[in-house]
């Protein structure tokens, strides 16, 4: 019973034993338990993330009318494993002039910045890697670090394409940074905590349901930050070839292309977490800690599954487009937001439960009807603006 | 325990690292980044005195938190008026950046 | 010597070689990526002595920010990429002087206060730094008025900025 409440508990206790038997110092022991379970998980993540290659072929494919990879095993479930082969046995390839250093880095800081992410996922109860008091900020600092990858990639390349989708997706994710971090601090008021632990903890009701318009500007900005389509413009086939990662072969784009699709199942699962109470529902949790991790990857593939549908039902938008979007409407949006909601938790704070989620919720909706009006409204603005009809053309003549 | 005074003799290298890229360095970019030194060096001590004196007294990390402000809107406006220079004068180095000697 | 005395080391000397490169180094990008790694030192720094909301907001502010800044403006300021002349001045030794004599003269100074023998105490049981520091900003008993400065002062680089490098054409 122990083992299913606690088993991370169970089994370094059982290692502790046995590295006492040998005579090692419980120093020496515990720091290399630490480091055997980080081994241990970032081994898991890689292995998902080769599922992960193939649940994304497979999903694509069933948007766009076809069967996907379906010759190699069962359901083409050993397609991703020869893909890996392939990528493993290309030739390495370093441009001419290239910053060779920085060059080679860049990828292994691109996967970095996914791994470190999962130092802050609550798994379960008892299953949580640090439980930092600032999580939430963790969590753009480790964005900050993928930033920088993709600036390396771009500029040691040597290419003028790469050097262009760097700088289009560098821009991109610092701006899309202000309103993430915005809406993250919503759940940090439900909270009273910038813990991620706290904040599951927390979530008797789900974030969603006090927060609707937050969990869809964390969603926005989270594609943004993924540069996942209709925000992909570091990559932009269509303009610039492949962006950052035009001049990586073999293993080197292998490691962008995997890091990207682990970003993007780990974003489902912050979104879970945040807003969809990460491992909680309805008291399953608390019978087995591998109930409450199921219970996790559920809701993050679900999230997974929109961020797919999202990018592959929507087109690009012009760069331009994207950062007027960004500063123009969704931070602002995300600033009234945080200031309604932390003005109605104040409120709100002696009213029953639920007339605090009604009142919420309420909130939350008018807010976004509010800033739809008014998006609307200017953009009828630029459209009889450019059409030279109406009201704004006759002004500005 | 690491001693306090190791925390000291390493912000003091790292103020002088960055002093010294403050003076003889001639690209203007650079002058910035020996400024940044100087300004971690200064956070490190911040940092260093507010855990080894009175932790409940939290002013040394409020202190650290509006240098990182300043540092944020020092390099702004630092690299604005670099770029403008730039686009003036077509130099960004500083012995060039001469015209009140005219 | 103690474990967290080796880390230290490690840390500090990695950190100063850093930033050794950051003011020695032709190439500017080099310097402001050395800048970079010179930053994650000074948060580790940070991490070490328990300010954990410094150590990460020292990433998303640096590292997230204030680097991605200096490479856009590296890059932003060369015709092409690659480095003309001396990256020194003239003076760089007299210069060199001043920093050893800074050094010294801060060493000196260390070495001869008597608070430096202080010991760390351990953190009181239910002592929340970082809702500590966040009271701090925020009430009128503190900080508040120096946080609302520093955030005017933002909003001033913020249009400051914009309006020094906007290009008239």
């Amino acid at each position: 019973m122990d083992f299913l409440k606690d088993p991370l508990k169970v089994a370094a206790d059982w290692l502790l034993g046995i590295f006492s038997g040998w005579g090692m110092p419980d120093l020496w022991a515990q720091v290399l338990i630490g480091f055997l379970g980080i081994f241990i998980l970032v081994a898991l993540l890689m292995v998902l993330d080769i599922f992960l290659v193939w649940i994304e072929r497979k999903v694509v494919s069933r948007f766009q009318s076809r069967i996907g990879p379906n010759r190699l095993g069962p359901f083409g479930l050993i397609q991703p494993f020869a893909d890996i082969i392939k990528l493993l046995i290309k030739e390495d390839t370093t441009p001419e002039g290239a910053d060779r250093t920085l060059y080679n880095l860049a990828p292994i800081l691109s996967m970095m910045s996914v791994l470190i992410l999962w130092a802050v996922v609550p798994l379960a109860p008892s299953i949580l890697g640090v439980d930092l008091n600032i999580g939430v900020l963790y969590i753009i600092a480790a964005g900050a670090i993928g930033t920088l990858s993709i600036i390396m990639a771009g500029w040691s390349s040597n290419n003028k394409y790469s050097l262009i989708g760097a700088f289009r997706e560098a821009a991109v994710m610092l701006s899309f940074e202000i309103p993430m971090l915005t809406v993250m601090l919503i759940p940090t008021i439900f909270a009273g905590s910038m813990g991620i632990g706290a904040i599951t903890q927390a979530q008797d009701t789900w974030n969603f349901f006090l927060a609707p318009l937050a969990a869809v500007i964390f969603l926005i900005a989270a594609i943004a930050e993924l540069g996942r389509s209709p925000f992909d413009m570091g990559e932009a086939e269509s303009e610039l070839v492949s962006g950052y990662n035009i001049e990586y072969s073999g293993m080197k784009f292998g490691m962008f292309y995997a890091g990207e699709l682990l970003h993007a199942f780990t974003f489902g699962g912050f979104w879970a977490i945040l807003f969809f109470g990460g491992y909680r529902f309805f008291g399953l949790e608390q019978v087995s800690a591998f109930l409450a991790i199921a219970i996790l990857f559920f809701k993050a593939f679900i999230g997974y599954w929109i961020i797919m549908w999202v990018k592959y039902t929507l087109l690009r938008i012009r760069i331009d487009h994207m950062l007027a979007f960004n500063w123009k409407f969704l931070t602002p949006v995300a600033f009234v937001l945080l200031m309604t909601t932390a003005l109605m938790n104040a409120l709100l704070a002696d009213a029953s439960n639920w007339l605090y989620i009604g009142g919420m919720f309420l909130s939350n909706i008018l807010v976004a009807w509010i800033s739809l009006e008014v998006a609307r409204s200017a953009s009828r603005w630029e459209r009889e603006r450019v059409e030279g009809t109406g009201y704004a053309a006759r002004r500005t003549e | 325990m690491v001693p306090l005074s190791w925390y000291l003799i390493f912000s003091a290298a790292l103020f002088s690292i960055g002093l010294f890229g403050v003076l003889s360095r001639r690209n203007l970019i650079a002058i910035l980044l020996g400024i940044e030194l100087m300004l971690n060096s200064v956070n490190v001590n911040l940092a260093a005195f507010w855990r080894y004196g009175d932790v409940t007294n939290i002013t040394g990390q409020v202190f650290a938190v509006i240098v990182f402000a300043v540092a944020a809107a020092e390099v702004s406006v630092g690299l604005a008026l670099v770029i403008s220079v730039y686009r003036k004068r077509n130099t960004v180095i500083a012995d060039e950046i001469d015209m009140l000697k005219f | 010597m103690t474990v967290d005395q080796i880390i230290f080391l490690v840390i500090a000397a990695g950190t100063l070689i850093a930033a050794f490169r950051v003011v020695t180094t032709g190439n500017l990008i080099h310097a402001a990526f050395w800048l970079i790694a010179a930053l994650f030192g000074v948060a580790a720094i940070f991490a070490i002595l328990h300010a954990s909301f410094l150590a990460v907001v020292q990433v998303v502010v640096y590292i997230g920010a204030i680097s991605m800044l200096f490479i856009f403006a590296v890059m932003l300021t060369r015709k092409d990429m690659r480095d003309q002349g001396p990256q020194l001045n003239r003076n760089w030794g007299f210069g060199a002087f001043l920093a050893a004599l800074a050094f010294a003269g801060l060493v000196f100074l260390v070495h001869g206060w008597s608070g430096v023998a202080k010991t760390a105490s351990a953190f009181p049981s239910d002592f929340d730094a970082v809702g500590a520091l966040g009271n701090a900003l925020v009430s009128p008993d503190a900080y508040v008025l120096p946080f609302e400065v520093a955030s005017v002062l933002l909003v001033a680089a913020l249009i400051g900025a914009v309006y020094v490098a906007y290009n008239r054409k």
